[in-house]
């Protein structure tokens, strides 16, 4: 039984819509017409892949990927888990990009506002590609929480944010990953975005005591899950397949 | 109750937010040295086959601003017709061509650009050829999930007019927000396209 067909169907009320005027930036952003319903074709069904070759060996590593010879500063964390699809099979050779703010919750960019200072050796960029079971991991440090410019008094709750190829275009997707037990999570406009409670849960990182590593890292688990692709044996074959 | 059907759920998608360039385009943002290079930014080799073009726009938000802070990524088939994806089982697609690219918009003007090649036709489910088209998303800031569309050429009004999906349009007056016109820049063809968020010329974003 190969899963082979086209993907499952995007389920739009798990995902955030739109227009979520509680983030205000998605007011002006957010089309208003209903979207354009096509089976998957070709262009969807395929995507491009990454070798290994384009990794260097400090990729997934951002306590020391940026500094010479520097380590980041902040509460030291190693971030595993898998991709998976839908069906729960393991995505192998797919990348998976991050990226975060500092401990103080500043990131490295010209347009940030935040007074929190910089840290010298940490960057907040790193990228995997996921083994034969669909795993990665990445060694990294705490980001902090930070204010943005929403409503005055708005604050992101610590979090990692996430960019995952998949094996088609269908799958492509960006989101962010967040911290067990942490209460900011349910007063962010972003995170709230999301219309179910049981949807917003399937971000939350939880706390791993068993991997961590001694006198070094605390770990977090972070499953990813794409779209999975429907079996193929009951399919009426078309001509030209 | 009834038996459990054992799938589990796409993850919630989140906004790549303002800082997105970190992650995919690191150098772009002068964050340099954790990798050479950001990817995306070459499409064709030198000996890749088929003729080359530009392909250029902006992302207009519902005021009509264009987005300074979005980033685009495009996905084709080749020359022949051909993706460069172990997913295509018809056949080998020129190696020379990625067929996949990224660009941020530009900070000031919000512009992005592609050098890349005219892609050849590929089969709709049913066996009708579409006519030659790219794939494009876009994520940004205040765009919680993201956005799929196409651009189709101007100068292929026979494919288009032909095409299942375009077909599918039912307002026809929508159709002409897929169709990026041609013109001419550095000696190259060169096809605008334009993508509206909101507003009468809104783009039409698939669900696919
Ligand atoms: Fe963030």
């Amino acid at each position: 039984m190969s899963h082979d067909g086209p993907f499952y169907q995007r389920d739009r009320d798990w995902h955030s819509p739109a227009f979520t005027p509680g983030y205000k930036t998605s007011i002006l952003r957010s089309p208003q017409r209903a979207l354009l319903s096509i089976e998957n074709t070709l262009s969807e069904m395929t995507g491009p892949v990454f070798g290994r070759d384009i990794l260097g060996p400090r990729d997934n590593d951002l306590i020391t990927n940026f500094g010479g010879t520097g380590e980041a500063i902040g509460q030291r964390l190693i971030v595993y888990g898998r991709v998976l699809d839908e069906n729960g099979r393991g995505l192998p050779g797919v990348l998976v990009e991050f990226w975060q703010a500092n401990a103080g919750g500043r990131y490295r960019h010209h347009k940030e506002g935040y007074r929190a200072a910089l840290d010298p050796n940490f960057g907040g960029c790193g990228r995997a590609i996921t083994d034969q079971d669909g795993g990665y991991h990445f060694r990294t440090i705490k980001p902090g929480a930070y204010p943005w410019p929403n409503r005055v008094n708005d604050w992101r709750p610590a979090h990692i944010h996430f960019s995952i190829f998949g094996e088609a275009f269908a799958q492509r997707l960006i989101t962010q990953m967040y911290f067990e037990g942490d209460p900011m999570i349910w007063q962010c406009p972003i995170v709230g975005t999301i219309p179910s409670r049981e949807a917003i849960e399937t971000l939350v990182a939880a706390l791993d005591r068993q991997a961590t590593t001694h006198m070094d890292a605390l770990a977090y688990k972070f499953d990813i899950v794409l779209r999975g692709r429907r079996q193929t044996m009951f399919e009426n074959k078309l001509e030209g397949h | 109750m009834v038996q459990p059907l054992k799938r589990r759920k796409e993850s919630p998608s989140q906004t790549a937010g303002p800082y997105v360039h970190i992650g995919t385009n690191p150098n772009w943002v002068e964050i340099t040295g954790v990798w050479q290079g950001d990817l995306g930014l070459d499409l064709v080799a030198p000996e890749a086959k088929g003729e080359r073009i530009l392909v250029k726009g902006r992302v207009f938000d519902g005021a009509d601003q264009p987005l300074t802070d979005a980033l685009i990524e495009i996905w084709q088939a080749d020359a022949a017709g051909l993706y460069n994806s172990p997913q295509d089982k018809r056949g080998q697609a020129d190696p020379h061509f990625v067929g996949w690219g990224r660009q941020p918009t530009d900070a000031r003007t919000g512009e992005f650009r592609f050098e890349t090649l005219k892609p050849g036709r590929v089969p709709f489910p049913d066996g009708r050829l579409m006519a030659p088209h790219i794939t494009v998303w876009v994520v940004a800031r205040g765009i919680n999930i993201g956005l799929h569309t196409r651009l189709y050429f101007g100068d292929e009004e026979k494919a288009n007019a032909e095409d299942p999906v375009l077909l599918r349009i039912e307002h026809r007056a929508r159709v002409k927000t897929l169709v990026a016109p041609r013109s001419e820049e550095q000696g190259l063809p060169c096809y605008t396209f334009d993508i509206h968020l909101q507003g009468p010329d809104e783009t039409v974003f698939f669900d696919i």
